[in-house]
């Protein structure tokens, strides 16, 4: 008698066990999903149809970044989006896109969920394509003909593509 | 029996430059024999104030701090109005709190483009990816799942990121290190919506987005989220406040606060991480030789002296109570020691409990300040074994080029004076 008592209460203790969770979750489909799952993976996945060249990209970004960025990304009053090339393991590290960022794919992530800061998820794929193009093209890892999209994207190599080492599920002290 | 002391042996000191033993807090008498002794001559007749002679405010639905304590504010940075609001903070003054709860007005926020106001009744949280199930929940469905509430810190990654720098900013504790609280969470173990959803075993990561205007995102080991990652929807006993995460966040503790995503609207089980900016841009530490550690998400053992800090002006020599903050994010705080010499002798401060995993401890210990300079430092031992390093040390280890998880000591100089102010020592 006494020991069920104390099994009663310990189970209530931690009610957390899956078992006894109501299960409201209401099912949904990825389809129905899609409109929020905005997210790229570094190997492309999620990648929208469309495209852009840098020559594009400049047009937008004059109109839509440059008073935050600075012209040719060159940042203030907000981040600088390129530059710092070679600078990681010395004094003065500068780190930008060019200089630090592991992935490509990153940018039009970043780019279609989160900017221009005052106006997110306004742009187009195809405006997100041109302006990562542009990105690109200032730091130098894509020519000014370069078109970007689904396919072309992922397989662009950063420079500091090598120079990201996981901690996880070790510690760094 | 045991032997006891004598009221005031106990004033011995245990380490240089005035720092007694801890016990002295412990027994209440012998203190107040000392402390009490300069009170004694004065001869003045007490005045009535005018709160004991007229009725008081009638009580108010939600209540505020005395307007005396106004100056108690969270700071907010001086940033750029161009791109307001862009990037921003509030930081929590512990240099006026006491204990180890942070209020919830007062507690610290870092938000990406604003704080959104989100209608509850719109607001789902979607499961997806590597599950057997896509679900989604509505708030008033999570508030019907057994609750479990558990106190955690969450400190920004960020925080003291100020002490790479190569000169001491004199800036004040709230300044220094204030993206970081205390606070008791209750909401849904995560791993129970994730059984719910049913975990197809290629999953090893779970994707986290927020919900505002920054759609914050960040990559979460699989193994802490059936750990102890809480989905989050109260906040010291009432529901969370907008700038931490209303209605929905989550809660990882011991990981840099940027994990602990806020307006939690999404769920995504992957194999990989998604190296997100938030992962790669930010909140990875850049080394020395221009290598980057990326997913160190620990935030290891840390201590902080709260009273005396700067700003703080010492009322001349004699008894002070040194006060501060411990915490770790890999376990327990097990001891905390402090130094009044700038770390050449130490003295055991006591904890004042309940001493709670991955949460802030307040530690305390009596000082008798003899109205000379002074360093004061704290170091924290957590359960682990591993021991608070020096400012030096750390940046030895990892160079000054990190930014993220400053853990190193911070040294206080009191000054003649009595100013007290932050140095490198
Ligand atoms: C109103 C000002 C503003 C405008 C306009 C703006 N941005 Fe930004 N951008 C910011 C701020 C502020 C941040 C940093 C946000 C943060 O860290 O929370 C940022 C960050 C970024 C980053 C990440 C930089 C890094 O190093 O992590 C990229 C990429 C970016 N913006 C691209 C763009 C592009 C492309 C446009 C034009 C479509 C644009 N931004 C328009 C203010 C702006």
């Amino acid at each position: 008698m006494f020991m069920r008592k104390v099994l009663v209460l310990t189970a209530l203790a931690f009610p957390a066990a899956a078992a006894e969770a109501p299960h409201l979750g209401q099912p949904i489909t990825e389809a129905d999903i899609a409109p929020w799952a905005i997210d790229i993976a570094p190997d492309g996945r999620g990648l929208p149809a469309g495209s852009g060249n840098a020559a594009k990209g400049e047009e937008i970004y004059v109109e839509k970044c440059a008073a935050c960025h600075g012209f040719d990304g060159a940042g203030q009053p907000a981040d600088a989006l390129a530059g710092g090339q070679g600078s990681l393991g010395t004094a003065k590290a500068v780190k930008t896109i060019g200089s630090f960022w592991p992935y490509a794919t990153i940018i039009f992530d970043y780019t279609r969920r989160a900017m221009p800061l005052n106006n997110p998820q306004t742009l187009t794929n195809d405006e997100v394509y041109a302006l990562t193009a542009y990105i690109l093209k200032l730091n130098g890892i894509i020519g000014a003909k370069d078109v970007m999209n689904a396919k072309s994207l992922p397989r662009v190599k950063m420079p500091n593509r090598d120079g990201f080492v996981q901690i996880w599920p070790g510690n760094l002290k | 029996m045991a032997k006891r002391k004598q009221p005031g042996t106990d004033l011995e000191p245990v380490a240089g430059n005035g720092l007694l033993h801890r016990r002295m807090f412990l027994r209440g008498g012998a203190v107040a024999g000392v402390l009490g002794a300069a009170s004694l001559a004065q001869a003045e007749p007490l005045a009535v104030p005018e709160w004991v002679t007229k009725p008081g405010k009638r009580p108010q639905p939600y209540t505020q701090p005395s307007p005396f304590e106004q100056g108690v504010q969270r700071m907010l940075p001086d940033q750029n109005p161009l791109y307001e609001p862009g990037s921003a903070s509030g930081r929590t003054p512990h240099q006026f709190l006491e204990g180890m709860v942070t209020p919830n007005g007062l507690h610290f926020e870092v938000t990406h483009n604003g704080v959104p106001e989100i209608d509850p009744a719109r607001h789902l949280l979607v499961i997806h990816g590597l599950v057997k199930r896509p679900l989604k929940f509505t708030v008033d469905s999570l508030l019907r799942y057994p609750m479990t509430s558990r106190l955690h810190f969450i400190e920004c990654a960020g925080n003291s990121a100020s002490l790479y720098g190569s000169t001491a900013v004199k800036g004040s504790v709230q300044q220094l290190h204030g993206l970081l609280s205390g606070a008791e969470w209750t909401g849904v173990p995560l791993s129970v919506l994730l059984d719910e959803a049913g975990i197809d075993p290629k999953a090893k990561w779970v994707y986290a987005e927020g919900g505002d205007a920054s759609s914050v995102t960040r990559s979460i080991p699989l193994a802490k989220c059936m750990d102890d990652v809480l989905v989050a929807l109260y906040q010291n006993g009432e529901r969370l406040r907008p700038n931490n995460g209303y209605p929905v966040r989550l809660l990882v503790p011991g990981f840099q606060g940027n994990m602990n995503i806020k307006w939690l609207r999404r769920l995504r089980l992957t194999e990989e991480p998604m190296q997100t900016r938030y992962e790669t841009s930010r909140y990875s530490l850049l080394l020395a030789d221009g290598k980057t550690a990326q997913f160190k998400f620990q935030l290891d053992a840390k201590s902080i002296i709260t009273r005396p800090s700067p700003g703080y002006q010492m009322q001349g020599p004699g008894l002070y109570e040194i006060s501060g903050l411990a915490w770790s994010g890999n376990g327990t705080v097990k001891q905390v020691e402090v130094s009044a010499d700038g770390g050449k002798s130490w003295a055991v401060a006591a904890l004042s409990g309940p001493v709670l995993p991955k949460m802030l401890t307040r530690f305390r210990a009596p000082w008798k300040w003899d109205g000379g300079p002074a360093v004061l430092q704290s170091r924290v031992t957590d359960d682990t074994g591993y021991v608070q390093p020096t400012r030096d040390a750390l940046i030895a280890a990892r160079g000054n080029k990190a930014n993220y998880h400053y853990n190193g000591m911070t040294s206080w100089n009191v000054a003649g004076g009595g100013e007290v102010t932050h140095v490198y020592a």
